[in-house]
């Protein structure tokens, strides 16, 4: 009983790993969507930048929600290739055929469109530290726990909504007019820390509760993907 | 387990108020290699898509050994080659056979994969990308992967397409050697007479419904256009 639930596991992490692997292999091979979401992410912070005068007090007080609009407004363009990637030979076919749980897919494409987005980020921060005069690395690493936390929920948000709009023609437009009213609570929880840490502030009283937003927007969101694929499957 | 590898009963797929199938029955039994021979737009594709779980029957049912297509089950018995082939572009030849051979869960993925690379002819090209690679090539990839993990029911639309003479040949080969290991094989295609010499059943789609189902004949292998003069539309 213990070993056949032992394989269970092994057997799902195994077809979350098999998808995640795809998906960015695939991706760095070609590096389609990574590259339009960097540059558009570089473009806008460039453009926000001439906006606004980084050496005002102000611009540091609004550097949080600045950031977190170019990372959402990137992180949908890579959201979006996800299942659109599946698309040319029917591949969509191969997967729906394969023998696998449906939420493990979900769980593996979710996987790699995290480490995307999340490696555009990484890239943009410095850049933007640079453009708006903030030295972001005093909280880096409460800095890197709030965007890998609404990284996540972005990226579990809208891997479902890709696979929902896969077949709509307007799927470019559809996905943020769908995810962004859902990532309201996390974004507002993201613009609310980061801004204090850009500014040195530690992650202590208030902001540990938007943290905590965050964690709960995450799991209530990646269980209900998880249900809502796992039915659509079975129906 | 049922005695019917694929079975169809009642069948009806509907697309708005259009009926693509109408009341379409079937019965396969193990081992056995139905070919689906029709004009385009007959509903050969359509049928194929809900045998093998992709589209949902608007009425009647369909099961594979007795499983929904869509259950686990029957989804590792089946071994689908469609019009998309269903392997990626920015891939390597080896790496989409062993990336199925691993959703498969095949006990050695790229052993199964480098094996049906050389069944197929392209183990001189296994690390090249697919996006590099002819239609040929593409097809007799598509089909390694169709058959990769040992499939008993083998639901294959339009396979010889895009094939020259020698990989026709290899298909034919693969798929006779399929048959006597018993499995099953529902097929469609305009390519008749190497479907006829492979089929034991033969049945006529028209229309969205079965105009013909039956044997073949000796007077469909001697003549590929007798079934459609005999009982098609004219």
């Amino acid at each position: 009983m213990q070993q056949t639930k032992q394989r269970g596991a092994m057997s799902w992490v195994g077809n979350v790993a098999v998808i995640f692997g795809k998906d960015l292999r695939a991706e760095l091979r070609t590096k389609e969507a990574l590259h339009a979401s960097l540059s558009f992410a570089l473009v806008i912070l460039l453009l926000f930048s001439f906006a606004f005068d980084p050496s005002a007090e102000q611009t540091h007080d609004i550097a949080g929600g600045l950031l977190w609009i170019v990372y959402a407004f990137a992180g949908t363009l890579i959201l979006n290739r996800s299942f659109v990637r599946e698309l040319p030979n029917d591949c969509l076919d191969g997967l729906i055929a394969a023998p696998i749980p449906a939420w493990t897919l979900f769980l593996g494409k979710s996987l790699a469109n995290f480490v995307l987005v999340l490696a555009v980020e990484l890239i943009s921060l410095p850049i933007f530290g640079i453009f708006y005069n903030v030295r972001w690395a005093q909280q880096g690493w409460a800095l890197l726990l709030v965007l890998a936390l609404t990284t996540w929920g972005l990226t579990v948000v809208g891997t479902m909504f890709s696979a929902l709009t896969v077949n709509l023609r307007i799927r470019e437009l559809m996905l943020p007019i769908l995810i962004y009213p859902i990532m309201i609570p996390a974004l507002l929880g993201a613009m609310e820390v980061t801004g204090p840490l850009i500014a040195g502030k530690p992650l202590e009283g208030d902001l540990l509760t938007w943290v905590r937003l965050l964690v709960g927007f995450d799991i209530i969101f990646t269980s209900l993907s998880v249900a809502l694929v796992s039915t659509k499957q079975k129906g | 387990m049922s005695d019917v590898a694929v079975d169809c009963s009642g069948v009806w797929k509907f697309y708005g108020d259009f009926p693509a199938l109408r009341d379409i029955s079937l019965k396969v039994p193990p081992g056995r290699c139905l070919a689906l021979i029709g004009r385009n737009g007959a509903g050969k594709t359509t049928l194929l898509r809900i045998l093998a779980g992709f589209s949902k029957a608007t009425r009647g049912r369909v099961s594979i050994f007795g499983n929904q297509p869509r259950e686990t089950d029957a989804r590792r018995r089946i071994g689908f080659l469609g019009h998309g082939i269903s392997i990626y572009d920015e891939l390597s030849a080896l790496e989409n056979l062993t990336l199925f051979a691993r959703m498969y869960g095949l006990a050695e993925p790229k052993k199964a994969a480098l094996e049906w690379l050389e069944l197929t002819g392209l183990t001189r090209v296994r690390d090249g990308l697919v996006r590099e690679f002819s239609r040929g090539m593409r097809q007799r990839l598509a089909v390694a992967r169709a058959f990769l993990h040992n499939p008993s029911v083998l639901l294959l639309d339009e396979p010889f397409t895009a094939l020259d003479d020698r990989a026709i040949g290899v298909l034919q080969a693969l798929l006779q050697a399929a048959l006597r290991e018993g499995r099953t094989i529902v097929m469609s295609t305009h390519q008749l007479r190497e479907a006829l010499e492979l089929a034991t059943d033969v049945a006529l789609v028209e229309r969205g419904g079965v105009a013909y189902q039956g044997p073949r004949t000796p007077e469909m292998l001697a003549d590929p256009g007798w079934l459609y003069a005999r009982y098609g539309e004219s």
